[in-house]
């Protein structure tokens, strides 16, 4: 169980994250639920290439062992891409505030409906 | 330079997207995109020359790191297909753009455009060419980013693209990660992410769960990207409410980069052995496509504007291609090849006539469109014969593509199957008759005007749609390109 509590963290915050995305109406909060459930991958990523006792994978002379750094890269180069989606997200969510002066998804959809 | 065609291919459209947003006012833009983008027809021509003139694999490691740590390009004659498809429909829409985004879009905004467009470009080239598992992960957001920004630019038509645009935003980065989670865990038991070395790697692992999640996850992932039923709700807004050749694109392309990504992982990375006996693929696959032809075809009738109709549309002709890949014979999957090919051609034409209208007539609902087969005469004709290849009538492109997949389903006994393509063609009947019987059999309203046919916009349509039809009358290089594809993938 000890062993394995980065993966429960890991199912945690993608749960929670979806159901953010599923059940909520305003459109940033579902943004952050979308975040979550990247930030919920980046740590399943990371545990997987940690080594218990294992130093950074920086070269010194005290450390024998070091974890895998390929995850570490992978998920650097994931970050960057989240937080890219974030950006359009919001600058999406920005411009649907400027049209239609609500970012509730119900509202909007009553809105596009009438029109 | 050959040796350096792979890299080239990805990297013009690149450069020409970093050049766009300062490229200035006016047609400039425009210009240069078009340039870039037949540069890069002609550099996907030479590639795919190569493929399968000369039977060659060609592989390129990025940054010469060596493979399989690099990341490495692998172009054999599946991807070849696909890069020809992309660039086809590439080369033809970007010159179309010049009027309808002209039309559509504030001048300011014209250079970003085009900045988005070849970055979509690149990005789905890359993941076609792409043999390394993350680097394809990585290029698929490249492609889908720009791809939510674009469907967003339809919201100087209407504001409902913005809706649109951050529904498919989500939906679409939860099964790119999906995909994500899944490329991990197979990370996590083989240790490597080359495409060609984890196919080794997983062959001495039969009947893992860690790789059988995977599979679960990664299919779920593309699922959603290539909007196999009943992950396809994103689509009918996103592709009826983008602008013109932005839904001809997707529809017409992105989704069949998705479909590759999942015929590439199904047979090259899993193996069919494992896919079609340890992984239940096969009946999964078919039971969604038939559900895919049925309903969206049916959803399809009961679209009121002709942009949503025709991404109904592409819900059931996606069905037919994730069929091919569930038959998973060679016929079969020839099938749903030639499909990704000949549906790209008509479906992106079709997307094209309805920008045509737009521009002429200012919307496109069914009540508008009474009348125009009189007033847009050669536009109206474009949407009839490319129609005619949505149903599969003899002689066209949409006829090769049925012959395949129904004698591939009766070759396995698989009646049902086949009485479900004849279903998808009576019902794709309804739909297109529900668009040509207000052009051509009632009158136009009095008061209206409609602007008159522009050449520039007339023809790119008249190219994909001419193009599928010659297509569906002379099949041979079409049919010779997908059987050296099927026949590698199945290992013959």
């Amino acid at each position: 169980m000890s062993d394995l509590f980065n993966y429960w963290i890991f199912i945690l915050l993608m749960t929670v994250g979806l159901y953010g995305v599923m059940s909520k109406h305003n459109l940033v909060k579902k943004v952050m639920g979308l975040s979550l459930f990247q930030t919920g991958i980046f740590l399943f990523y990371l545990s997987l290439g940690k080594i218990r006792g294992a130093a950074a994978p920086v070269v010194s002379e005290t450390a024998t062992l070091y974890s895998n750094p390929l995850p570490q890269a992978l998920m650097l180069t994931a970050i960057v891409v989240s937080v890219s989606t974030l950006a359009v997200a919001l600058a999406i969510i920005v411009n649907v505030k400027r049209e239609y002066g609500t970012i509730e998804e119900d509202e909007i959809h009553e809105m596009d409906d009438k029109s | 330079v050959t040796e350096q065609l792979p890299a080239l291919v990805v990297l013009v459209p690149l450069l020409v997207a970093l050049v766009l947003p300062f490229a200035g006012r006016g047609d400039r833009p425009w210009f240069l995109a078009t340039l870039g983008s037949w540069g890069v027809f002609g550099l996907t021509v030479a590639l795919a020359r190569r493929v399968f003139a000369g039977g060659e694999v060609v592989r390129y490691a990025i940054g010469a790191w060596r493979i399989p740590w690099g990341i490495e390009f692998r172009v054999d004659a599946l991807n070849a297909l696909i890069l020809l498809v992309i660039a086809i429909v590439a080369a033809v829409a970007t010159p179309y753009a010049r009027l309808s985004i002209g039309h559509d879009l504030p001048e300011d905004k014209r250079g970003f455009f085009y900045a988005l467009w070849m970055i979509f470009i690149s990005g789905l080239l890359g993941v076609t060419m792409s043999g390394d598992m993350f680097n394809v992960y990585v290029l698929v957001e490249v492609s889908s980013l720009s791809g939510y920004a674009l469907v967003a630019m339809g919201r100087y038509h209407h504001r409902r693209a913005l809706g649109a645009s951050i529904q498919y935003l989500i939906l679409g980065t939860i099964g790119a990660s999906f995909f994500l989670i899944g490329v991990g865990y197979l990370y996590g038991v083989t240790g490597t992410l080359n495409m060609a070395d984890l196919a080794d790697r997983v062959r001495l692992l039969p009947g893992n769960r860690a790789v059988i999640t995977a599979s679960g996850f990664i299919l779920v992932g593309l699922g959603v990207k290539m909007a196999l039923f009943p992950l396809h709700g994103w689509l009918p807004d996103a592709h009826g409410n983008a602008p013109p050749i932005v839904s001809a694109f997707l529809s017409g392309v992105a989704i069949k980069v998705a479909a590759y990504v999942m015929i590439r992982f199904l047979f090259t990375v899993m193996g069919v052995d494992f896919s079609f006996s340890k992984f239940p693929a096969g009946p999964v696959l078919l039971t969604l496509s038939s559900l895919a032809v049925i309903f969206g075809s049916l959803a399809a009738i009961r679209q009121n504007a002709l942009k949503r109709l025709l991404a109904y549309s592409s819900v059931a002709q996606i069905g037919y291609i994730a069929m091919g890949v569930g038959l998973a014979t060679t016929a079969g999957l020839s099938g749903g090849l030639i499909h990704v090919f000949n549906h790209a051609l008509i479906k992106s034409g079709l997307f094209l006539v309805s920008g045509v209208i737009l521009y002429c007539a200012g919307e496109a609902d069914m009540s508008d469109l009474r009348g125009l087969g009189r007033k847009l005469p050669f536009t109206m004709a474009a949407f009839v014969a490319g129609g005619l290849g949505l149903i599969g009538v003899p002689l066209t492109a949409g006829f090769v593509s049925k012959w395949y997949l129904v004698s591939a389903a009766l070759d396995r006994g698989l009646f049902p199957l086949a009485a479900v393509l004849l279903l998808g063609s009576v019902l794709a009947v309804a739909y297109v008759w529900k668009v040509v019987e207000p052009a051509y059999f009632q009158s136009a309203p009095e008061n209206r005007t409609v602007k008159p046919e522009p050449w520039s916009l007339v023809v790119p349509a008249w190219v994909l749609i001419g193009a599928s039809v010659y297509f569906g009358v002379d099949a041979s290089l079409s049919s010779s390109m997908v059987h050296q594809a099927a026949e590698l993938l199945l290992g013959f």
